[in-house]
C-alpha cells in the first residue's frame, strides 16, 4: 500500500501541473456549465467565449496583448465551480473570471473571487448575486424582477388590473413567480389566481380552467422555462381562452413558437432581448450593429441559431475587453475599477452603464416587448 | 516494538497528508486535497457499510445533504454555532438511518439498496422544493466555521485553502482511525462474519439485524459529517449534494479503491476526485474515461485497487 500511495500521489500531481503551463499576456478564466442539466445555457456561452477570443486575437488582442481563455466545464455543480474558480485564480493566475452559468455556481465562484479580489462577471439570473453589491462581482443577464416589471408595465398600458399566474415549479419559474408577486402591487395589478405546474407535466388544462373561472381575470402570465410554457400555450388555445397571454423571457427563442405551434402562439407577448429580433431593430438602434455582428459570426461558425444565453457571455466578454482597454492594464484591481466605469456599452442584452452601486447596469429598456404574429416575432412598444 | 498494520496505515496516511503540501506549486492544490479528504471520509463510511457488512446503499448523498443543510440552516434558525450544527446534522442523519434501516435490515438481500435509493431521492426533493426554508435549487449560503479566525488569534495564520486542507485532513485521519478500530472490534468481526454468511453468523449468536443497523447508522454519520465539511468549506450549498449521482459516486469510489479497505477508499476517492481535474482537457470524454477505468478495475482487479495490489506484493514476497 505504501508503494501505491507514494507513487500515485506524485504522479497525479505532475499530471495536474502539466495541464496548465501555456503563457499569455492577458489571461481570462471561465467556469461554465457546458455539460450537465444546464448545458442548454452553458453550451452557447462556452462557444461564444471561444469564438470571441479567437476573433479578438486575430484582430491583435487588447492594446496589442494577446488574450488567453482558460475554460473549465463545471457541469452546473456548485462544488466543482468553486474548485475551478480556485484553480483559475491560484493556479492559472487569471486576471478576471467570466462564468457561473447557474445561480448556485455563480454564488460559489463569487465567494472565491471576492476573497482573492479578482473581478468576476456572472452569467446567472438571480438578483442575490449583485445585491447587496460586492466589490468584485458583476453580472450581465437582467433579473427576473425586471422581466416582471416589463410585463406589468405593458399590462398597465392596456388597463389590465386583474391577472392569473401559472408558474413552473423549477428554479426559474419559482424564482420569477416570487419576484412578480413582490412587485405586482407597484403597478396597481392584482393576482386573482395563482397556479403552479411541475416542469414535467404534460397537461395544464385543469390549472388554466381554474384561472379562467377566477372572477374578473383579464390576462394570464406564465413564468416558466423549457417545454412547460409551450404546453400552457397549446392548452390555452384548446380551451379557447380569450384573454391576453404573457410568457417570460425564459422562452424567448424560435424553439418556443415551434413547440407551441404557430396557431397557439399567435398573439402571445413576452419580454425578449434585441438579439431575438436583430433584423427588426430600427437602423439607428445602438444595439443593432452589435447584435447583427454577433448573430452573423456565431451562426456562420456553429451553424446553430444564437440564443439569449450565448448573448450573456458575449456581453460579459465585451465588458471585460472594454474595461481592460480603458484601464490600459490587466491588473485585477484596475479591471475592477474600470468595470465600475462602464458607460453606455451596447451589448446584445442591453446597454450597460455600471456604477459603484449598480453592478448589473441594465434598466428596463434592455427588454423589448415582443408579440408573436404569423409565427414570427414583432416588436410592440 | 512491532507496529500493527492499523497504526502503520494511520502513520503513513498522516505523513503523506503532512508532506504533500511541500510539493504543491500553488494554493489550488490545497483545495483539491481538501476535496479528496472530504470525499474519502464519506467513502470510509461506505467501507464500513458495504465492505465490512456487505450492505449496499444508494442513498448516502441524502445524509450528506442533511449534514450540509444542517450547517446552512441551524446557525440561522436555531442560533447554533456551525460546529454544533455539524453534530446536529450527524444526530438527525443517525436517527433517520435508524428509522429507515430498522424495518429494512431485518430482511435478507439488497432491500437496503432500494430503500436508501428512495430515501436519498426524497431528501433531494425536499431540499429542492421547500424553498421557504432551503431557497430551492439555487442553493443557500453557509455561515463561516470561525475556527480559522480563532487560529489566527493564536498566531497561526493559514490561508483559507491551507486551513481546510489541514482541517479536513485531520478529520479524515480520525475517521480512518475509528473505522480501523471498528474493523478489529467485536462489532467489526460480527459485521465481517455476516458479510460471509448471514445464516452462519446468526447460528453463532450474532444479532444480524442489529449489527447491520449499527453499520448503516455509523456510515450515515460519516456521510453527514462529510456533507457538513463540504458545506462549511464552500460556504455555499446546493441540493446537488443530495443528488442520486453523488450517491453513486461514493459507491464507485469505494469499489474502485477496494471496498473492504480503508486505504482503498481513500485511494478511490483520490483518483476519482483528481481525474476530472486532470482530464479538463478532455472534458467531453471524462465520463467515457471514468467508465473505462471502472470496467477495467471490475474485470482485472475485482477486489478493487488496494487489496488486489497488496495481494500481488505479498504473493511475491513469500
Amino acid at each position: 500500500m505504501i508503494k501505491t500511495l507514494t507513487t500515485t500521489v506524485p504522479a497525479a500531481l505532475i499530471a495536474l501541473g502539466l495541464a496548465s503551463t501555456a503563457q499569455a499576456e492577458i489571461k481570462i478564466g471561465a467556469s461554465i456549465s457546458a455539460t450537465g442539466p444546464a448545458a442548454f445555457l452553458g453550451d452557447p456561452e462556452a462557444k461564444t467565449l471561444e469564438m470571441l477570443v479567437e476573433e479578438l486575437n486575430a484582430k491583435g488582442g487588447i492594446n496589442g496583448e494577446q488574450v488567453e481563455l482558460v475554460l473549465y466545464d463545471d457541469g452546473g455543480d456548485a462544488n466543482k465551480a468553486r474548485t475551478f474558480a480556485t484553480r483559475l485564480i491560484e493556479d492559472d493566475e487569471v486576471q478576471a473570471i467570466i462564468g457561473g452559468t447557474t445561480t448556485g455556481a455563480s454564488m460559489s465562484i463569487l465567494a472565491v473571487a471576492e476573497d482573492a479580489e479578482v473581478p468576476f462577471i456572472s452569467l446567472a439570473g438571480a438578483i442575490d448575486i449583485i445585491q447587496p453589491v460586492k466589490p468584485n462581482t458583476f453580472k450581465t443577464p437582467h433579473t427576473d424582477r425586471m422581466a416582471c416589471q416589463k410585463i406589468f408595465e405593458d399590462m398597465k398600458k392596456q388597463n389590465i388590473t386583474k391577472i392569473g399566474l401559472i408558474s413552473g415549479t423549477d428554479g426559474f419559474g419559482a424564482s420569477m413567480q416570487a419576484q412578480c408577486k413582490d412587485v405586482v402591487g407597484e403597478y396597481g395589478i392584482e393576482i386573482v389566481a395563482d397556479e403552479t405546474y411541475d416542469p414535467k407535466d404534460a397537461d395544464m388544462t385543469a390549472q388554466l380552467t381554474k384561472i379562467r373561472n377566477a372572477a374578473g381575470v383579464q390576462a394570464v402570465l406564465n413564468p416558466g422555462f423549457g417545454q412547460g410554457p409551450s404546453i400552457v400555450t397549446r392548452n390555452y388555445k384548446q380551451l379557447a381562452i380569450d384573454l391576453p397571454l404573457y410568457q417570460s423571457h425564459g422562452v424567448a427563442s424560435d424553439g418556443f413558437i415551434e413547440l407551441a405551434g404557430k396557431d397557439a402562439a399567435e398573439g402571445v407577448r413576452l419580454p425578449g432581448t434585441a438579439l431575438l429580433v436583430a433584423e427588426l431593430l430600427a437602423d439607428g438602434d445602438a444595439q443593432k450593429p452589435v447584435v447583427s455582428a454577433y448573430k452573423a459570426a456565431y451562426e456562420a461558425k456553429y451553424k446553430t441559431p444564437v440564443s439569449t444565453f450565448g448573448g450573456y457571455a458575449h456581453d460579459g466578454f465585451a465588458l471585460l475587453v472594454d474595461a481592460i482597454t480603458r484601464a490600459g492594464s490587466s491588473e485585477p484591481a484596475a479591471i475592477r475599477e474600470a468595470l465600475e466605469g462602464v458607460k453606455g456599452l451596447a451589448g446584445t442584452t442591453g446597454i450597460y452603464t455600471m456604477t459603484a452601486e449598480d453592478h448589473l447596469g441594465l434598466d428596463l429598456t434592455a427588454f423589448r416587448m415582443l408579440e408573436i404574429k404569423d409565427g414570427d416575432w414583432t416588436i410592440v412598444e | 516494538m512491532r507496529l500493527s498494520s492499523k497504526h502503520l496505515t494511520l502513520i503513513v496516511m498522516a505523513a503523506l497528508i503532512a508532506a504533500a503540501p511541500f510539493f504543491f506549486p500553488s494554493g489550488y492544490y490545497f483545495r483539491v486535497g481538501a476535496l479528496i479528504f472530504v470525499n474519502a471520509l464519506a467513502v470510509t463510511g461506505i467501507v464500513i457499510l458495504t465492505g465490512y457488512a456487505g450492505q449496499i446503499s444508494l442513498g448516502h448523498a441524502g445524509f450528506a445533504g442533511i449534514g450540509g443543510y444542517a450547517c446552512a440552516l441551524a446557525p440561522v434558525h436555531l442560533g447554533l454555532h456551525p460546529a454544533l450544527a455539524v453534530v446536529l446534522g450527524a444526530v438527525i442523519s443517525a436517527v433517520l438511518a435508524f428509522l429507515v434501516g430498522r424495518p429494512i435490515l431485518r430482511l435478507k438481500g439488497y432491500y437496503l439498496g432500494v430503500a436508501s435509493l428512495g430515501f436519498g431521492i426524497l431528501v433531494a426533493m425536499v431540499l429542492n422544493n421547500e424553498r421557504g426554508l432551503t431557497k430551492g435549487p439555487d442553493g443557500i449560503e453557509v455561515p463561516d466555521l470561525g475556527l480559522r479566525a480563532v487560529l489566527k488569534g493564536w498566531g497561526l495564520d493559514l490561508s483559507n485553502g491551507e486551513f481546510w486542507y489541514a482541517f479536513t485532513g485531520i478529520c479524515l485521519v480520525i475517521g480512518a482511525w475509528i473505522a480501523l478500530n471498528l474493523f478489529n472490534s467485536p462489532t467489526g468481526r460480527a459485521l465481517r462474519a455476516l458479510h460471509g454468511s448471514e445464516v452462519a453468523a446468526g447460528t453463532v449468536g450474532i444479532d444480524v439485524a442489529r449489527v447491520k443497523l449499527q453499520a448503516f447508522v455509523i456510515s450515515a454519520v460519516y456521510a453527514s459529517v462529510a456533507g457538513s465539511l463540504t458545506a462549511l468549506q464552500n460556504k455555499f450549498i446546493t441540493p446537488d449534494i443530495a443528488g442520486f449521482m453523488h450517491s453513486v459516486e461514493m459507491v464507485t469510489m469505494a469499489v474502485l479503491g477496494g471496498v473492504g479497505s480503508v486505504p482503498g477508499a481513500i485511494l478511490g476517492a483520490g483518483i476519482l476526485t483528481l481525474l476530472p481535474q486532470v482530464l479538463t482537457v478532455f472534458a467531453e470524454y471524462e465520463q467515457l474515461i471514468l467508465g473505462l477505468v471502472m470496467m477495467l478495475v471490475m474485470i482485472f482487479l475485482r477486489e478493487g485497487l488496494v487489496p488486489s495490489i497488496l495481494r500481488k506484493f505479498r504473493g511475491r514476497g513469500e
